[in-house]
C-alpha cells in the first residue's frame, strides 16, 4: 500500500505541473486586462506602464517560469521561514505570487479566507453527510415506501433548483418573513463568549442549509442506490439464516458493504469544500475562497486565479489517490500491491 | 446410514406448504397473479435421515428449501419442526429458533460476506445467540475448522482468499456453530468442481454421522442423490410428484415424470447405450399460470382424460412410497395392490 502510494505521488508531479501549464496558457489566451477595471481618466500610455510593471511585457513561457519558480520554491521558504522565524536564502528580494489588483501576497489573501469557506462549505458538507445516509439507509429498506417517495423528491429538488434560486429562498423566508437568521454572513463576528457563539450559528444556519440541500441530495441517491445492491445479496440472507438480529443484518452486514462505494464519493467530494462554493458564498456575502476566486475572474488577476486553480488541481488529484486508498482499506478484496 | 426398518422420529414435518410470489404489473402494479414457486408441498423427513429433493431447474426446489426454515413469510401451510409449528411465527420469535436449523447455500461465494474474515463469518451466530467469552467463541471457532477440514491458520482470512471448495466448507462450519438438529442443503455442490464435490459430499456424510445431524439435500444431480440421500422426493412445478426410499425409487420409478428423468441419466458405459430413454417434448408450463389438472399433463408421455380435469392426489401407494398420479389410484386392481 506504501510503495502503491508513493508511486502514485510520484505519478501525480508530472500531471499537476501539465495541469498548471495548461491552466496559465487558459488564462493567457483569455482576453481579460488587469487595467481594464481602472478609471477610464487613465491614458493608454500610463495604462500600458502598469501592464510592463506587471511583468506583461515577458514572453509568456517566461513568465511561466517566474510564476513557477515563485510558487513552487519562494512561497514554501516563505512559510518555513514564518514558521520558524528566520530568514533564509536573502529573504528581503525573495519575490512572492502577488495579485495584480491587491498587490499583496495570493497566499496571503487563500490564508485569509479559508476559515469562512472551510466553517461554511465544510460544515454543510458534514451536515449533509449524516442527514444523507441514514435516508439513503431507510430509502432502500422501505423502497417504494412513503419515505423513500418523500426522500427521491427532495434529491430531485436539489439536484434541480440551483442554489442562487434556493439561497435567494431561504433569505425571502427565514430573514425577510420570519426574521429568524441573518441573510449575510458577517465575516467580522469574533466568537468570544456564548452571544457571538450563537450569533455565528445563526449566520451559519442559511448558507449551509443551502449547500446541504445539495450534498444530501447527492449523497443520499448514491446510498440508496448502493444499500438496494447490497440488501438482495446472498450473504445477507446468510446473515438472517444465521438468526442475526435485523439490525444487526442492515448496520453490520448491509451498510457496511454499501459504505465503500459511498466513502469513495465523499472523498472525492472533499476538494470542491476547499474550492467553496461560488454561487453560494455570493448571494450570502461569505468572503470565501469562492468569491476570491470570483473577484480575480472579473479583474483580470491571472496570478490569484493560477495559484487557486493550481491548488484546487492538487486537492483534486490528492482526493482521488485518497478515495483510491481508501477502497483498498475497506473492501478486502483489493489490494494494490 | 439410516434404517428404514426402525421407525424413526419424525423431525420435520411439512403440510400444505404453498410459496407463491405475487405478480404486479400495469401503471398502477396491480395484484395481477400469483407465480407458484411451491404449491401444496407436504412431507415428513425424519430424524437422522437425508431427503434428497429433486428436480430441474426452476421447479421450486430451493424455495421449497428455504421457505421450510422461513427465510421467506409463506402463503400457506404448516411447518413443524421437533414438534414446535413455525409455519405462522413472525420472523422476530424465529430469531431464537434458528440455531436448531440452518442452511449450507448454494454459492459458496457470494453467500459469505466479503468483508467478514473467516473468523468473523462462523463466530458471528454465537456472538448472538450465545454468551461466550471473546477466547470461547474463537477455541469454537477452531473447533469447527478442524471438523470441516479446514487449516485454523485461516481463521483471518477474508472469503475471497479460498477456492470454491474451501469457501463452502466454511458456509457449512457457519451452519454447525450452533449445533443443529436440521439443516437445508441447497445445491451445495453445484457450484465445485467434480473432484472437490465428492470432498463436500463426503465431509456432510461424515459430518451426519458424528453430529446426528438430518438434512434436506437439494440438487438437480440424480447420481449424487443417489449417494447421499436415504429418501427421495421428485419435485415438478411446485409439486412434490413422488416420494421414496432411495433404492425404491431409482430401481422403479412410479411417476411417468421420475421415469423420464431416471432415464436422462447420463451413462458413462458406451456400450450400454439406453434405448428406451423417454424424451419428453415441449416445455415446462409456466409457474405463473400451471395447466388444470395435473401439472405434469402437457408433457405426460402416458396421459389420461382424467389428468387434465383433476389434479390427483399425493398418497401411499405401496409402503413408504407416496406418489401423485391418476394411474395408480383410479382402478380398483390397485387399491387392493396397495393393500397387499
Amino acid at each position: 500500500m506504501l510503495n502503491y502510494t508513493i508511486r502514485r505521488l510520484l505519478f501525480a508531479i508530472p500531471v499537476l505541473l501539465f495541469i498548471s501549464f495548461i491552466i496559465f496558457l487558459i488564462l493567457d489566451l483569455a482576453p481579460s486586462d488587469p487595467t481594464g477595471n481602472l478609471p477610464l481618466t487613465i491614458p493608454p500610455e500610463v495604462r500600458e506602464k502598469i501592464r510592463q510593471s506587471l511583468g506583461l511585457g515577458e514572453p509568456m513561457y517566461w513568465r511561466y517560469l517566474m510564476w513557477c519558480k515563485q510558487f513552487f520554491i519562494n512561497e514554501p521558504l516563505n512559510i518555513w521561514d514564518q514558521w520558524m522565524g528566520t530568514c533564509s536564502f536573502n529573504c528581503e528580494d525573495r519575490l512572492r505570487v502577488v495579485s495584480y489588483v491587491t498587490r499583496s501576497p495570493v497566499v496571503d489573501l487563500i490564508v485569509e479566507r479559508l476559515p469562512q469557506t472551510l466553517w461554511v462549505v465544510g460544515m454543510s458538507y458534514v451536515v449533509g453527510i449524516l442527514i444523507a445516509i441514514p435516508i439513503g439507509v431507510i430509502s432502500a429498506y422501505r423502497q417504494y415506501s412513503w419515505f423513500d417517495q418523500a426522500g427521491t423528491f427532495v434529491s430531485m429538488v436539489g439536484f434541480s433548483v440551483p442554489p442562487f434560486f434556493s439561497g435567494v429562498l431561504v433569505i425571502v423566508i427565514f430573514s425577510v418573513q420570519l426574521g429568524w437568521f441573518p441573510s449575510i454572513y458577517d465575516t467580522t463576528l469574533k466568537v468570544v463568549d456564548w452571544d457571538t457563539f450563537v450569533l455565528q450559528l445563526k449566520q451559519m444556519v442559511l448558507p449551509v442549509m443551502v449547500l446541504a440541500l445539495q450534498t444530501t441530495a447527492q449523497i443520499s441517491r448514491f446510498m440508496r442506490a448502493s444499500m438496494l445492491d447490497n440488501l438482495n445479496m446472498d450473504y445477507v440472507r446468510t446473515a438472517r439464516a444465521k438468526g442475526m438480529k435485523e439490525r444487526t443484518v442492515l448496520l453490520v452486514h448491509v451498510l457496511r458493504n454499501s459504505l465503500i462505494p459511498v466513502v469513495t464519493v465523499i472523498a472525492l467530494g472533499v476538494p470542491s469544500v476547499f474550492g467553496g462554493a461560488i454561487i453560494t458564498e455570493q448571494v450570502f456575502k461569505v468572503n470565501g475562497i469562492g468569491q476570491l476566486l470570483i473577484i480575480g475572474i472579473q479583474g483580470g488577476d491571472a496570478p490569484l486565479v493560477q495559484t487557486l486553480t493550481f491548488i484546487f488541481a492538487v486537492l483534486i488529484v490528492l482526493a482521488n489517490l485518497i478515495a483510491d486508498i481508501l477502497y483498498g482499506i475497506l473492501d478486502p478484496r483489493i489490494r494494490y500491491d | 446410514m439410516f434404517d428404514l426398518t426402525t421407525k424413526a422420529r419424525t423431525l420435520i414435518r411439512v403440510r400444505g406448504l404453498k410459496m407463491y410470489f405475487p405478480i404486479h404489473a400495469g401503471i398502477f402494479r396491480r395484484h395481477v397473479g400469483d407465480v407458484k414457486a411451491v404449491d401444496d408441498v407436504s412431507f415428513d423427513i425424519y430424524e437422522g435421515e437425508t431427503l434428497g429433493l429433486v428436480g430441474e431447474s426452476g421447479c421450486g426446489k430451493s424455495t421449497c428449501g428455504r421457505a421450510i426454515l422461513r427465510l421467506y413469510d409463506i402463503t400457506a401451510g404448516s411447518i413443524q419442526i421437533d414438534g414446535q409449528e413455525i409455519g405462522d411465527l413472525p420472523q422476530a420469535k424465529l430469531r431464537s429458533l434458528r440455531p436448531a436449523m440452518q442452511m449450507v447455500f448454494q454459492d459458496p461465494q457470494a453467500s459469505l460476506n466479503p468483508r467478514l474474515t473467516v473468523e468473523g463469518i462462523i463466530g458471528e451466530p454465537l456472538l448472538e445467540h450465545t454468551s461466550m467469552s471473546r477466547a470461547e467463541r474463537k477455541a469454537r471457532v477452531h473447533e469447527l475448522m478442524d471438523a470441516v477440514g479446514l487449516n485454523r491458520s485461516f481463521s483471518d482470512r477474508y472469503p475471497h482468499e479460498f477456492s470454491g471448495g474451501q469457501r463452502q466448507r466454511i458456509g457449512i462450519a457457519r451452519a454447525l456453530a450452533l449445533n443443529p438438529k436440521f439443516i437445508v442443503c441447497d445445491e451445495p455442490i453445484a457450484a465445485l468442481d467434480v473432484s472437490i464435490q465428492a470432498q463436500v459430499v463426503n465431509l456432510l456424510e461424515d459430518l451426519q454421522k458424528k453430529f446426528g445431524l438430518t438434512y434436506l439435500f437439494i440438487s438437480h444431480d440424480l447420481s449424487m442423490v443417489r449417494h447421499i440421500a436415504d429418501r427421495v422426493a421428485v419435485m415438478y412445478l411446485g409439486k412434490v410428484v413422488e416420494l421414496a426410499p432411495e433404492e425404491a425409487l431409482y430401481s422403479d420409478p412410479l411417476h411417468p415424470y421420475t421415469r423420464a428423468l431416471l432415464s436422462a441419466v447420463p451413462e458413462p458405459d458406451p456400450d450400454l447405450t439406453i434405448e428406451d430413454r423417454i424424451i419428453l417434448k415441449g416445455d415446462v408450463p409456466s409457474p405463473a399460470n400451471p395447466p388444470a389438472g395435473c401439472n405434469f399433463c402437457t408433457r405426460c408421455p402416458a396421459v389420461m382424460d382424467i389428468c387434465k380435469r383433476e389434479d390427483p392426489e399425493f398418497r401411499e401407494v405401496l409402503p413408504g412410497r407416496f406418489v401423485a398420479c391418476h394411474r395408480y389410484n383410479e382402478p380398483d386392481e390397485n387399491e387392493n395392490e396397495t393393500a397387499a
